[in-house]
């Protein structure tokens, strides 16, 4: 048994035992859908639907529905591409990071946070996917033996690591997620009365039924996919990175991008995090689980995470100077002082000062203006991408062919749209699956449950 | 016919505690069916450490090879082409590019070889049968399981040495042995 120092603010407040810990979790998912998850699962889908009939616009119509032009040919697409894989890179830290550094305090929120992981991975894919123009070939991107000649995709290629790297990402994650919930379902099979659901969860839990040998295996899994997801996470937004380091535009060609935008990623997913289970907490009464000393840890993650992005940013803009090269330092002069300078002043405001507010404790634990700061974040690093991605191509090195980019209502439909569907992947997931890890927070219970610690103190 | 005691209990720390005074009397623990994973329960009723991290680097170093005499078939052998200029018509000097996706790639067949192997050996695939005896065991509840054939004692036996424990529900129930 692994004690913990009593005066450690504990995980799980009120007096809770194995038996609460099932109940306040299973509780919801036996009981009818509230009127609230309803309503907010009808706006979302409504905002879903609208971007699925952008998105099937513009594959219909072709790319021209979007604002690019000859100059921009990168705009709204990979912006919300990278804004999306960042956001998903919280839930893989949240579990295996977290997991690796043995933080208890993860076990409250890393089923949400890594549903959240793939929900926003599946995203981002929608981008790459559609930005080709013709879909239906989208297959060329992998190495197939094919009719069509004897060429192969280009190894030496970040494009080409990209697909490796994000489609081992979203398959690892959801193979992950998965084998954690398998002992929850069986613990939601034995408890549902209902024949189909007892069915469906029967199917969806594999028959586990949580003999010692198995959890021997399922303890060595954790830790060994943890393990190796932990490189893994680091991998992909560095690899995502070099889809812009790689090249030799400039702005984009700068060697702080890997770690620039794992931290970028970190501090978004976080703060998306931070935006979804401050609301999930109240709906399905969670507080006991996810307090605020989980909310103020997520808060520490933010500041440090942002204050790397800061450096980076500043970083960036003195080594423009000071390389003397004078097409890196206009890019960044026309990034601070062009035609997009409002997106990059809401870039810095967002990204460099609002999380700085969080060293001060009253904010940090305040529920209501962490909420706040987290949207501001996300705004912000998305922001960010625009930044990269639009002002450092708009104008090239030839000054006729200078232009700007304008999104049109296809560009913000489709973005709005992913918000939908993502939205509504959220509220299936919270609706029908156990929204903690069940087992593990029961493992904690008499390190870190508030009875336990009280009795430690006596 | 032989006798399958199922011994409940409401506390993961009094079934390690039971677990314990059993062994050392000589009772063989058959299985133990918990909602989460009982730490140092293992040892007491003989359970080895799982060899599952071993497959795992199996699986990568197969990855690996395979990713790299792909990369090497593709790039190198079948269709060499001359990218920018720069130097990619040997393995050596095309290396360094190959290492995201040789990574990538590895921890692809780490990951999911391992995952497979862990649902076989564990039995548990899509649609197979719960087998714990009693559904509270996926909620609070901790059962032991003693059966008459794996040990020396007979069933009176063991009965009271079991009772001696802090249980909190008994079941016996008599299995046709197959």
């Amino acid at each position: 048994m692994q004690k913990e120092s009593a005066i450690r603010e504990p995980l799980i407040l009120g007096h809770k035992t194995y038996k609460d810990i099932t109940d306040d979790v299973v509780g919801p998912i036996m009981e009818p859908a509230s009127l609230g998850w309803k309503i907010l699962i009808t706006i979302s889908s409504i905002i879903a639907i609208y971007g699925i009939g952008s998105i099937l616009y513009l594959i219909s119509t072709g790319i021209g529905v979007w604002g690019l032009n000859k100059t921009v040919g990168w705009a709204w697409d990979i912006t919300n591409f990278v804004w999306w894989v960042g956001i998903g890179h919280a839930g893989t830290l949240i579990s295996a990071v977290l997991l690796l550094f043995r933080q208890k305090w993860r076990m409250a929120i890393n089923r949400s946070a890594e549903a959240m992981t793939i929900f926003a991975v599946i995203m981002a894919a929608v981008f790459p996917g559609i930005h080709m123009g013709r879909i239906w070939l989208a297959y060329y991107v992998f190495p197939l033996p094919n009719q069509f000649g004897s060429l192969w995709v280009n190894f030496n290629s970040p494009l080409l690591w990209d697909v490796f790297a994000i489609s081992t990402y979203f398959s690892v994650s959801l193979v992950f997620w998965y084998v954690g919930l398998i002992p929850d379902f069986a613990t939601i099979r034995d408890r549902v009365t209902k024949p189909f659901a007892k069915k469906m969860y029967g199917i969806m839990s594999f028959g586990w039924s949580g003999r010692a040998k198995h959890w021997n295996r399922f303890e060595e899994l954790s830790l060994v996919l943890a393990g190796i997801a932990t490189p893994l996470v680091f991998s992909v937004h560095s690899i995502v990175s070099m889809d812009f380091a790689t090249s030799v535009i400039p702005g984009w060609h700068t060697t702080i991008f890997p770690p620039y935008f794992v931290s970028g990623a970190v501090f978004s997913g976080f703060a998306m995090v931070q935006t979804l289970l401050l609301v999930m907490r109240k709906a399905y009464k969670l507080e006991d689980y996810i307090h605020v000393k989980h909310v103020e840890y997520m808060n520490i993650v933010i500041i440090v995470t942002g204050s790397i992005v800061g450096v980076a940013y500043l970083t960036e803009l003195f080594i423009s100077w000071y390389s003397g090269v004078e097409y890196e330092s206009y890019a960044f002069i026309n990034r601070f002082s062009g035609p997009y300078k409002a997106a990059y002043w809401t870039m810095m405001t967002c990204n460099v000062i609002s999380p700085q507010l969080f060293w001060f404790k009253k904010i940090r634990r305040s529920l209501v203006a962490t909420f706040i700061l987290s949207i501001v974040v996300n705004i912000g690093m998305w922001f960010e991408r625009y930044v990269i991605i639009v002002t450092s191509l708009h104008r090239d090195y030839l000054p006729s062919s200078w232009g700007e980019f304008i999104p049109t209502a296809t560009d913000v439909g489709i973005f709005i749209g992913t918000l939908g569907i993502f939205l509504t992947l959220f509220l299936t997931f919270t609706r029908f699956f156990p929204v903690l890890a069940l087992n593990e927070l029961k493992t904690i219970l008499k390190s870190s449950g508030e009875s336990y610690k009280n009795e430690q103190v006596k | 016919m032989k006798k399958v005691f199922h011994v409940m209990y409401d506390d993961d720390e009094k079934l390690l505690v039971a677990a314990r005074e059993l062994v050392g009397k000589g009772i063989h623990v058959n299985e133990v069916y918990s909602p989460f994973p009982i730490h140092g329960i293992d040892p007491v009723i003989g359970i080895k450490r799982t060899r599952l991290a071993i497959t795992s680097f199996m699986y990568a170093m197969s990855g690996l090879s395979l990713a790299v005499f792909f990369m090497w078939y593709t790039m190198i052998s079948d269709w060499p082409m001359n990218i920018g200029g720069k130097p990619s018509f040997s393995l050596l000097e095309n290396l360094p590019a190959f290492i995201p996706v040789s990574f990538e790639f590895s921890v692809f067949c780490a990951a999911h070889g391992m995952v497979i192997t862990y649902l076989l050996r564990n039995g548990t695939l899509p649609g197979m049968p719960a087998t714990n005896p009693d559904p509270r065991t996926t909620d609070d509840k901790f059962v032991m399981e003693i059966t008459t054939d794996t040990n020396s004692m007979n069933a009176q036996d063991l009965e009271s040495e079991i009772k001696k424990t802090d249980v909190f529900e008994l079941s016996i129930k008599d299995v046709k042995e197959s």
